[in-house]
C-alpha cells in the first residue's frame, strides 16, 4: 500500500510543483513569482515529508525546518523592499 | 489489526496533504490577483504540512517525535502569517490588487486620513477655504 501512496503522492506533487513553476515563469509581478516560490519551498517540504513517512526515519526534519526559515526570510526580503516599476497598473 | 489501520489513515493523510499542494498550484494558476492568489497559497503550508507531519508521526510510532513534530509545524505556523502579511501589505502599497475584486477595503478610508493628515493641500490655504 506504501507504494501505491508514493506514487500517487508523486505524481500529485510533480502536477503541483509544474504549476507554481509556470506561475513562477508567468506572473506579472514581483510578488506573485514570491508567492509561487513559496509554494515550491511548501511541495519540496511536502516531498521531504512523505520521503520520511514512507521509508520510517527523520533525517529531513532540520532540512525541513531550514526550508521554512529560507521561505520566510527570502519572501519577507523581497516584500520588504519591492517597488512599482509596471507602467499599466491594471495589468494584475 | 491496528498497524493495518494506522497504516490507512496516514495513507489518506499524505495523499490528503498532497492534493493540498495541487489545490495551491491549481489556485495559483486560476486566481485573477494577488490577493485571491495569496489566499490558495496558505493551504499546503499550513493544513498540508499539518497533516504530513501527522502521518509521519503516525509511520513511525514512537512517542518522542511528536514533540519535536509540533514544533515544526508551530515554526510554520508562526512565520507563514508574517510573511503573507508582508507580501499583503507590499502588494496593496505597489497596487497589485483590482479594487473591483474587494467586496470591502477598510484600508482605504486609512490611507486617505492618514494622506490628509500629512497632507498639503488639508487646511492650510485658501484653496481649502473656497470649499
Amino acid at each position: 500500500m506504501m507504494q501505491l501512496v508514493l506514487t500517487v503522492t508523486a505524481v500529485v506533487l510533480t502536477l503541483a510543483a509544474a504549476g507554481a513553476i509556470i506561475r513562477i515563469a508567468r506572473g506579472p509581478s514581483l510578488l506573485d513569482r514570491v508567492l509561487a516560490a513559496d509554494v515550491l519551498l511548501a511541495i519540496v517540504g511536502a516531498a521531504l515529508c512523505i520521503d520520511m513517512a514512507v521509508n520510517r526515519h527523520l533525517n529531513n526534519l532540520m532540512l525541513l525546518v531550514a526550508i521554512s526559515i529560507i521561505g520566510f526570510v527570502g519572501s519577507v526580503t523581497v516584500a520588504r523592499f519591492v517597488a512599482d516599476r509596471r507602467e499599466n497598473v491594471r495589468e494584475s | 489489526m491496528t498497524d493495518a489501520l494506522i497504516d490507512a489513515v496516514s495513507a489518506v493523510f499524505m495523499v490528503v496533504g498532497a492534493l493540498m499542494s495541487l489545490a495551491a498550484a491549481i489556485g495559483l494558476l486560476r486566481f485573477p490577483d494577488l490577493m485571491s492568489r495569496m489566499h490558495a497559497a496558505t493551504k499546503p503550508q499550513v493544513l498540508g504540512l499539518f497533516l504530513l507531519l501527522a502521518a509521519v508521526g503516525l509511520q513511525l510510532r514512537t512517542w518522542w517525535v511528536w514533540p519535536v513534530l509540533v514544533v515544526a509545524w508551530i515554526f510554520q505556523l508562526l512565520t507563514v502569517p508574517v510573511s503573507a502579511h508582508m507580501v499583503g501589505r507590499a502588494g496593496y502599497r505597489t497596487k497589485h490588487l483590482r479594487p473591483e475584486l474587494l467586496s470591502t477595503d477598510e484600508l482605504e478610508a486609512v490611507v486617505q486620513q492618514a494622506a490628509g493628515k500629512s497632507g498639503f493641500t488639508d487646511d492650510a490655504g485658501p484653496v481649502a477655504e473656497e470649499r
